[in-house]
């Protein structure tokens, strides 16, 4: 039996063509994303490895960071006597202190090199021979005094500085132009991802990153024949235990392989559900292939019924064909996979990303996950079919050849398709109603029978919704736009299974287009709408804070109106800790749109509290009410309440009052932005001053409302987009089952076609037939998935809208009609092949087909 | 050898014609043969049938006058047309315009309703029916009744006429049927004779068909024989009997010599 498998599968290569090309894109992206992800974590578990080369010890500090309630935790660093002590311990041969930040570093323009959140500065700690060993010098030597810095050579390159130039580096304060002393190289992982690393002396270092004397980090070398276990014990007991983590350098590099590897996980993950996506749309092109070659053999397998074969030897020959199928299609898509991970890297390097450099990474459970999911998928997908030929009877033998599927009675499949889908609406609108996370979860389950569902009843709707396009069809291509979509519909599985292909990619296509621009649209509108200040400067490094001189340099500067800090306090309430907004009580209104419910915003001035209007209700505050506080640092204070304002959530703590206050009582109070009004309004001049006060810091990012609202679009539009791209596998295979089904239907109407041809249907006419049945079917599937798509994202939307004030769906109809164009496109681009074929067949030997 | 012209016998006008038709499949050795030096004229009006032993060339002499196969020398014309410089688009029209064709195996769309299989030429043309004259033909093949069915809910015999009226509808020049009655049995096989009989002797229709059936070949006015892709003989106004005789002749012929 196997034999006749083997010959069957040779005697179909073209009609396997796609089934084969589909399994092998599923399995190439299963095993490019595997590939890929081993190779890029052992490249980087690798490095990060070669950063702990000989550090024996590694003992971190715990900054100051918040508790859970917004307490105060730790202590900042690791004091210079803390060094000594351990440097003096009999097995240390060394001992370097780190303390490092942010610094950006400004080309030729002032324009900051990298990315922003890649942009790092540490400092230069020599040891006995004077030398850190961590950066290689290439030219010139490693900062030892105030005004002096070194580079890492690709940034040093990118600014073409030379040692001796003046430098414009700027940290979270005033930008300060220093000399360079020198251009290194380094295993820093920072630096070999693609960012720049700045050194300055250890004193600048600490004065800018933490305090003077003190450093996040020491590295201890151990003297030769000093284990680092036994090292780690002589200095833990040096340590304050609570505050600080003392680890081996190899223990260090394993944890940070393994953040690695988890980190990995995650994309990993995420990449593999969508090649799951791609593998499921592949399960209808591959029934669909296997249901036609079945039903052409029905004289052939019923032959082999009647000269004895019995029911599972046939059906085990369709299954070992689909083995066959399977095996041959998982071993190229390992191979195209392995090409697809070297190309992945490539492309992620002209995104100007840099990757480590590693060796391809091949494991075994990456060929044995290739092998598995190509064969499972495969014959998982011919089972039915297969199971099929074994109720074909012998007597089937003696019957004609051509038994088409279609007959069969849907009533049973469309009564069940009708309630799955029907009962999985009524869970998504349960779910909606729900609302909530137990309402999301309802809403998924009822999202997944809906879509089962309807695609069991697919072939049931396909007649009257192809129906309704026909006269239109009729009436603008005549004889070939009537019979293609008479055609769509004359096997109607097989052009559902097609187009529900199609409608699963479009339907997450929509569904998250829609809620993207929606969420997009709603966060845009709270954070434009509430924004009224000209410009707004931030850090060019997400989440970094600003210093506190950037407000004073603003308000001294010429030409600038009202500037007002939007800065992060706490305070205890109760025994509660509380964020708190410290801004300037005479611009904020200005600058925010603030809607008072109560009171008057006038009153911050006073020195008294704005609470938001869900906090004042939980709290029991009205305008006038006493709020007893006990600040950061120990001071208590009563902050009269002196307006309730309408909560504006992502922009304004519940508690908002003067920063002179706040201020006074935290340290290295967290700036997230300031806000500034400059007389005569926003301008090109008036952005160039408020540059210009900042002392054209490279690191620091003056933004008009304007850019406010495209850096939201801009990261809705790339989150889409990445989408699209994982989506676009998934639409690559159910494309290949729309040339799958026009194949097999042009080969079954072979006679068919050449009639038309003799009766005086010409080549163009013909294409045009073929191509309008693929359209149709297209755009079944498409409209199928947008309407789909709309819906869910309507459901999910509305369940989180409670979180989203002015929360509105918007449905994204240029989009939509976008994908449908596309849809139609995808149609005459898969009719391409199967026209061409229907056209240029041979009239006699078509109309002479028994 | 002389090449024999069989040119029709009366003076009446010729519907399609044929001269020194050749037609080579393969080349050297491998060369076959299938139409050598053919000259034969089907005149207007007149019901011509076409027989010859299997491989005789029969098929493909009517392949190519209708258009539907290219051939290697000679010349064919369809009234005024000359069909050897008609490029694959000009032919399509020819044969949608001027030719209607019954073939063996029914070939009717099964997605298409009778009525609409039977105007299917003339939509593609784009033109419309003249309706009178359909009325007549689908009265005469007794359709009246059926003109809604389906293929499917139709027998052979009915799926054949259907087939017969969808050739006469448009009012082609000429008629081409290859071995129309090949698949039926012979009660419905006279019928749809009998309708080709009709169109010629009531409706003025030229027909030519292929067949190797003697019974289906007497309903002709003319019968011309072939073999190895020569005419070798004609029968004007045959019997089933006379079509008979002649052929066993060629066969006695076939093993004598």
């Amino acid at each position: 039996m196997f034999r006749t498998a083997l010959r069957n599968v040779l005697a179909h290569k073209a009609r396997l063509l796609m089934t084969v090309l589909a399994v092998v894109l599923g399995v190439a992206f299963v095993s490019g994303t595997l590939v890929f992800t081993d190779t890029l974590s052992k490249a980087l578990s690798s490095q990060s490895a070669k950063g702990y080369e000989g550090v024996a010890v590694s003992v971190t500090s715990y900054g100051p960071t918040r508790g859970e309630n917004g307490q105060k935790e730790g202590e900042a660093g690791l004091s210079q006597q803390t060094l000594d002590k351990v440097k003096a311990l009999g097995g240390v041969d060394s001992v370097s202190g780190r303390v490092s930040g942010f610094a950006g570093v400004g080309d030729e323009k002032g324009e900051l090199i990298g990315s922003g959140w890649s942009n790092k500065g540490s400092n230069y700690a020599p040891v006995k021979d004077g030398k850190d060993p961590r950066y290689a010098f290439t030219e010139g030597t490693g900062p030892v005094k105030a005004d002096q810095i070194a580079l890492d050579k690709a940034t040093a390159g990118t600014g073409r500085y030379k040692v001796g130039d003046k430098v414009r580096v700027a940290t979270n304060g005033p930008v300060k132009e220093y000399t360079l002393s020198g251009v290194f190289t380094t295993e820093d992982g920072a630096v070999s991802a693609g960012g720049s690393l700045v050194l300055f002396d250890t004193a600048v270092a600490q004065e800018l990153y933490l305090k003077p004397g003190f450093y996040q980090e020491l590295s201890v070398a151990a003297k030769a024949g000093t284990s680092p276990d036994q090292l780690l014990g002589e200095i833990k007991p040096l340590l304050d235990a609570e505050h600080t983590k003392a680890q081996t350098g190899a223990a260090l590099a394993a944890e940070q392989a393994k953040d690695v590897e988890r980190g990995m996980s995650n994309m990993n993950q995420m990449l593999l559900a969508f090649a799951g996506i791609a593998l499921f749309v592949g399960i209808f092109l591959i029934y669909n292939t296997f249901t036609m070659l079945v039903t052409q053999r029905t004289k052939e397998l019923a032959l082999l019924r009647a000269v004895g074969a019995n029911r599972g030897q046939v059906m085990r020959s369709v299954l070992t064909e689909a083995l066959v199928v399977g095996v041959f299609s998982a071993v190229v898509g390992l191979a195209a996979g392995t090409g697809l991970a070297v190309a992945m890297r490539s492309a992620i390097e002209a995104f100007g990303a840099k990757l480590p450099a590693g060796d391809l990474v091949i494991a075994p459970a990456t060929v044995v996950a290739a092998v598995v999911i190509g064969v499972l998928v495969t014959t998982l997908a011919a089972l039915l079919p297969a199971w099929r030929t074994g109720r074909i009877a012998p007597v089937a033998a003696m019957g004609s050849a051509h038994l088409p599927a279609t007959a069969k009675s849907l009533a049973v499949r469309n009564v069940l398709g009708s309630l799955t889908s029907l009962s999985g609406i009524g869970l998504v609108l349960l779910g909606v109603n729900q609302g909530g996370d137990t309402g999301r979860l309802i809403l998924a389950a009822g999202a997944f029978f809906m879509l089962v569902g309807l695609i069991v009843v697919l072939p049931l709707l396909s007649k009257p919704v192809i129906g309704v396009v026909r006269p239109a069809l009729q009436k603008l291509f005549g004889i070939p736009g009537k019979l293609a979509a008479q055609n769509a519909v004359r096997n109607p599985r097989r052009t559902a299974v097609t187009a529900a292909s199609l409608a699963i990619g479009l339907t997450l296509v929509t569904t998250l287009s829609v809620l993207g621009i929606t969420l997009g649209q709603a966060i845009d509108r709270m954070s434009t709408d509430k924004l009224k200040a000209d410009y707004k400067v931030s850090m060019a490094a997400e989440g970094m804070s600003l210093d506190k001189s950037v407000v004073d340099a603003l308000a001294k500067a010429p030409g600038i109106k009202a500037v007002s800090p939007q800065a992060d306090g706490y305070f205890k309430v109760g025994e509660s800790y509380r964020s708190a907004s410290g801004v300037n009580p005479a611009a904020i209104g200005q600058m925010l749109n603030i809607e008072t419910l109560g009171g008057s915003l006038d009153s911050l001035a006073k020195g008294e509290v704005a609470v938001a209007e869900s906090t004042a209700k939980k709290q029991n505050l009205s305008v006038g009410s006493t709020l007893q506080v006990q600040y950061d640092d120990g001071e208590k204070g009563a902050l009269k309440v002196g307006a309730v304002y309408k909560d504006l959530e992502g922009l304004l703590s519940p508690y908002v009052l003067d920063n002179k206050i706040l201020g006074a009582h935290t340290e290295d109070q967290y700036i997230r932005e300031v806000y500034v009004n400059t007389a005569g309004g926003a301008s090109k001049a008036a952005q160039q001053r408020v540059v210009d006060a900042l002392g054209k810091n490279p690191a620091m990012k003056v933004a008009t409302q304007q850019d406010v609202r495209n850096e939201m679009g801009g990261m809705i539009n790339t989150m889409l987009n990445i989408m699209y791209g994982l989506l676009g596998m998934a639409l690559i295979i159910s494309v290949l089952g729309v040339v799958n089904t026009l194949a097999m239907s042009v080969f079954e109407r072979t006679r068919e076609i050449g009639m038309l041809r003799a009766i005086g249907l010409d080549r163009g006419r013909v294409k045009n037939m073929i191509r309008l049945e693929a359209v149709v079917i297209s755009l079944f599937g498409a409209v199928l998935g947008v309407a789909i798509g709309v819906f869910l994202a309507w459901a999910v939307g509305t369940t989180i809208a409670k979180g989203i004030p002015n929360y509105a769906l918007v449905l994204p109809w240029e989009r939509i009609g976008i994908f449908l164009l596309l849809a139609g496109v995808v149609g005459v681009l898969a009719a391409m092949w199967p026209a061409r074929s229907a056209a240029r067949l041979n009239m006699l030997t078509a109309i002479k087909t028994e | 050898m002389t090449t024999v012209n069989y040119a029709p016998h009366t003076t009446q006008a010729v519907a399609a014609r044929a001269t020194g038709l050749s037609k080579v499949y393969g080349q050297g050795e491998t060369q076959v043969v299938a139409l050598d030096n053919v000259s034969v004229d089907f005149g207007q009006g007149r019901f011509t049938a076409i027989m010859g032993p299997s491989g005789s060339g029969k098929s493909t002499l009517m392949h190519c006058v209708a258009g539907l196969d290219t051939f290697s020398s000679g010349s064919v014309r369809i009234g005024d047309t000359e069909l050897g410089s008609l490029k694959d688009k000009q032919l399509t029209q020819l044969r949608r315009d001027k030719i209607g064709f019954i073939f063996q195996a029914f070939n009717l769309l099964p997605t298409l309703t009778a009525l609409e299989n039977i105007t299917l030429p003339m939509d593609i043309a784009g033109r419309k029916p003249d309706r009178q004259w359909l009325d007549t033909v689908i009265e005469m093949v007794g359709l009246s009744g059926r003109l809604s069915h389906r293929p499917t809910q139709l027998s052979g015999g009915q799926q054949q006429r259907v087939a017969v009226a969808r050739a006469l509808a448009s009012r082609p020049e000429i008629i081409f049927g290859d071995e129309p009655t090949g698949n039926l049995d012979s009660r419905s096989g006279a019928e749809v004779l009998g309708f080709l009989r009709n169109s010629v002797r009531e409706l003025g229709q030229t027909v030519v068909m292929v067949t190797h059936d003697p019974v289906a070949a007497s309903y002709a006015d003319r019968v011309i024989f072939l073999a190895d892709g020569r005419i070798v003989d004609e029968v004007l106004s045959p019997t089933a009997d006379a079509v008979l005789d002649r052929m066993k002749a060629f066969d006695a012929k076939g093993r004598t010599s």
